[in-house]
């Protein structure tokens, strides 16, 4: 069993990361749970769900130490950093993220995904980038799952928009798969 | 040969009113019997009898009735009528019941242009509980909760129901009769019709509001009683059509 | 692709509801359920039989399901606790007058306003009757989104059965939290039973009556006595629990909800420890399963009742021990969801005093 956390600012596609990758693991034939903060935690523009992963009944589908967080800005840094499993991993949007851990026990991934989807013409898919990078580094589940979840939920897409977040996905993913993770 | 002059309207049941003498339910009931009769709407007509004196309507009306909470008619009967929208759907309710318990159901009711006719019957007392004030209770009028008369700065005044409803969009006709002398019977019953009509035609909200004599807590006669609606009552409710959108 | 769906609780409930006939909603806003209503907005819009109506007060909405009960209509409402406790005067008029209706409750902390964090402190108001008189209401709880879907379906069956209000109690996770669920096809409005109490218009037969007043004394008491018989049959025909490792549990946790599910949690760590623990999760509040619980007494010395509040369902689960067994409580009110290690804690450091590791 995997507790994921995505966080950071509404708008910048937080709880679509969250569903997606529920929605492509359910479709890998594994159980799943996805709890986005609701009412007055979302006050004050912060987004963030927790999504469990698992190949048996999960019990607890709130996100009390979490294996993996996917932080998009600095104050979900400093709320999920302290809760985190120990030996967890941070995914980190550096370009928002500049900030070292406090923890030596976590691992943080920077990547710096306004910049990658610049290159790509698009700031609208730093998630996909994101969650690219996330799949690749956790193996949770297959990219083609996640274009798969994804054309599920955004039903009728134009094929344009849809190529451009394979796109994200792929350069996300390419990123980690380099190594380049200075 | 024998001609028939008076009898039981059709949709009465042959029980005797449990009125008080002189109380003015009884005639309303009539009125509104007959008047389902003459529109031939008997068969497709759903009653909402209100907590109140009038509740046992229900023991007098031969059609179908479902008894609302105290100051719900308006959205019980919304329910109905929203569920069987070609059937002709009335709440019948005192004046505590529409005017200070139910007063929002009401107002949303209006509001919302629902297709339904409510009819209100101002006594200007709680009847059935015995006579305590009303929000309707005249200024002056004693009750049983207002000792040496209705005052205004402890007790407010009485509340205008149907101007206020007048103004709300969905409010297509509201009329105040009386049940007092034969000519405002007949009046009253003019008036039902018309609502009934305008509910049967899909026009939207219509409310009678009809003064009505209780003898009983006004420790009155009943004759006192209906000259007391003319000398007083109508001073702060004056008869009148208070809407008519129906064009 | 399999019919599974990744569903929004309020969503499955709301799906579930239009599929299970419901054709009229009424409610008004109040966190954490706000997407019941709105996905019932749509969902009726796109009906042709459908009705939506946002009323002007919780008051205003279960008496609109009131009358479109009446009128022989599947209907529903749904709020959270402080809505809830408007409702209960419909709900009253519901269960007295013989009328079926749903109503979901996503419980949030309290009293008072409280907060919106999930919650199980209306335990009593809902398996109490909740509003006056001498009435019972069905109450289903349930714990996962499939179950959220399989109860709301049931709630509606239920309620034509019993010609009885029924509440789903579910919180404010599971309002929220998205989980695979399979939805149940569509009934076929037309081939429910017939409703011979309905007010439609009394046309080629006597007028109808559907009230509550009763005036004369006798009539009254047999009215609550018919009623009361009612609720007994209810308790014989649905009542329901599931248990979960309780074979050879020497002690049985019993939760409900959300706090089952995190018990579940609890106990598969403590089974990891070699602790003998089992779960009973009562899936009808009311009628309680007192039956399971009593039978399990005869070989379960000690009990824990573990609920999201100060302890309500405490105590039907006495009442069903009739002192047979040890019951022992744990609670979290106030919206604070437990962790399963908390309860697996819990359950070692109980299981060690009472010294159920001895043979």
């Amino acid at each position: 069993m995997k507790k994921t956390v995505f966080a950071g600012f509404g708008g910048q596609g937080v709880l679509m990361m969250g569903y997606v990758f529920a929605v492509a693991a359910m479709r890998d034939g594994r159980e799943v749970t996805y709890l986005p903060a609701y009412g007055a935690e979302m006050r004050g523009g912060t987004a963030n769900c927790t999504v469990v992963v698992s190949d048996e009944e999960i019990f607890s589908p709130v996100a009390s130490s979490p294996d993996f967080a996917v932080i998009m800005n600095k104050p979900s840094l400093l709320k999920y950093e302290g809760v985190m499993k120990e030996g967890g991993t941070i995914l980190l949007n550096s370009n928002h993220v500049s900030r070292e851990l406090t923890r030596d026990d976590l691992t943080a991934i920077r990547i710096p995904a306004v910049d990658i989807a610049r290159k790509l013409g698009s700031e609208r898919i730093i998630n996909m980038i994101m969650l690219g990078a996330f799949v690749a580094h956790t193996n949770t589940t297959s990219l083609d799952s996640i274009m798969n979840g994804l054309s599920e939920i955004v039903k009728g897409k134009k094929a344009g928009i849809m190529k451009l977040n394979r796109k994200g996905l792929d350069e996300g993913a390419e990123y980690i798969l380099k190594g380049d993770l200075r | 040969m024998e001609k028939v002059v008076f009898k039981r309207p059709k949709y009465m049941k042959k029980a005797p009113f449990h009125y008080c003498p002189g109380c003015g339910h009884s005639i309303i009931h009539r009125l509104m019997a007959e008047v389902i009769e003459e529109l031939g709407i008997g068969e497709k007509t759903i009653g909402v009898p209100p907590a109140g004196c009038a509740v046992l309507a229900y023991d007098y009306f031969d059609i179908d009735m479902g008894e609302a909470p105290h100051g719900r008619g308006a959205a019980l009967a919304t329910g109905v009528k929203r569920i069987l929208p070609d059937r002709i759907v009335f709440s019948y309710q005192g004046d505590g019941d529409i005017a200070a318990i139910g007063t929002a159901e009401t107002i949303h009711a209006a509001n919302r242009g629902e297709n339904i006719t409510v009819i209100f019957v101002n006594n200007s007392c709680y009847g059935m509980t015995g006579g305590q004030m009303a929000p309707t209770t005249l200024l002056g009028q004693n009750s049983t909760t207002t000792p040496g008369g209705r005052d205004k700065d402890r007790d407010g005044a009485p509340i205008d129901l149907s101007e206020m409803l007048a103004i709300t969009r969905g409010a297509v006709y509201i009329e105040r009769t009386a049940v007092n002398s034969i000519k405002n019977i007949r009046k009253t019953k003019k008036a039902i019709t018309k609502a009934f009509k305008v509910q049967m035609a899909g026009l939207g909200f219509s409310l009678i509001e009809i003064l009505s004599p209780c003898p009983t807590n006004w420790k009155m006669s009943p004759v006192d009683a209906c000259k007391w609606i003319d000398e007083d009552v109508m001073q702060t409710f004056p008869l009148k059509v208070i809407k008519d959108e129906t064009g | 692709m399999d019919k599974k769906l990744l569903m929004r609780g309020s969503q499955v409930i709301g799906e579930t509801a239009i599929r299970a006939g419901c054709r009229f909603y009424a409610g008004y806003p109040i966190t954490p359920q706000n997407e019941l209503p709105e996905f019932m907005s749509g969902a009726m819009a796109d009906l042709e039989d459908g009705t939506f109506i946002q009323a002007e007060s919780e008051l205003a909405a279960i008496n609109m399901v009131l009358g479109a009960s009446m009128a022989g209509a599947r209907a529903m409402t749904s709020s959270s606790s402080p809505g809830i406790s408007l409702k209960q005067e419909g709900i009253s008029f519901l269960a007295a007058s013989e009328l079926p209706a749903v109503i979901v409750n996503t419980m949030r902390g309290g009293p008072g306003l409280g907060n919106i964090a999930p919650s199980q402190g209306d335990y009593f108001q809902a398996t109490r009757g909740g509003g006056h008189g001498d009435y019972r209401t069905i109450v289903l709880a349930p714990a996962h989104g499939q179950e959220l879907a399989d109860l709301t379906e049931k709630a509606f069956e239920y309620a034509d059965r019993y010609r009885t209000p029924v509440m789903i109690l579910a919180d404010g996770m599971m309002g929220q939290m998205m989980e695979p669920v399979v939805l149940p096809d569509p009934i076929n409005l037309a081939e429910l039973p017939p409703k011979p109490w309905v007010l439609d218009g009394a046309d080629g037969r006597p007028g109808r009556l559907i009230k509550s007043l009763i005036l004369n004394t006798m009539e009254m008491e047999e009215h609550n006595w018919k009623l009361a018989r009612k609720y007994e049959i209810i308790s014989r025909e649905i009542a329901a629990a599931e248990t979960y490792m309780t074979e050879d549990a020497r002690f049985v946790v019993i939760a409900y909800g959300t706090a089952a599910r995190i018990a579940k949690g609890g106990i598969k760590r403590a089974r990891e420890m070699g602790l003998k623990v089992g779960l009973l999760r009562p899936v009808t509040l009311y009628p309680f399963p007192e039956r399971v619980i009593r039978e399990m007494s005869r070989s379960v010395k000690d009990f824990l009742v573990f609920e999201m509040n100060t302890g309500q369902m405490l105590d039907d689960v006495k009442l069903s021990l009739e002192g047979r067994s040890t019951v022992h409580f744990y609670g979290r009110p106030g919206g604070v969801v437990s962790t399963p290690d908390e309860i697996a804690k819990v359950i070692s450091s109980l299981y060690y005093r009472q010294h159920l590791e001895e043979d």
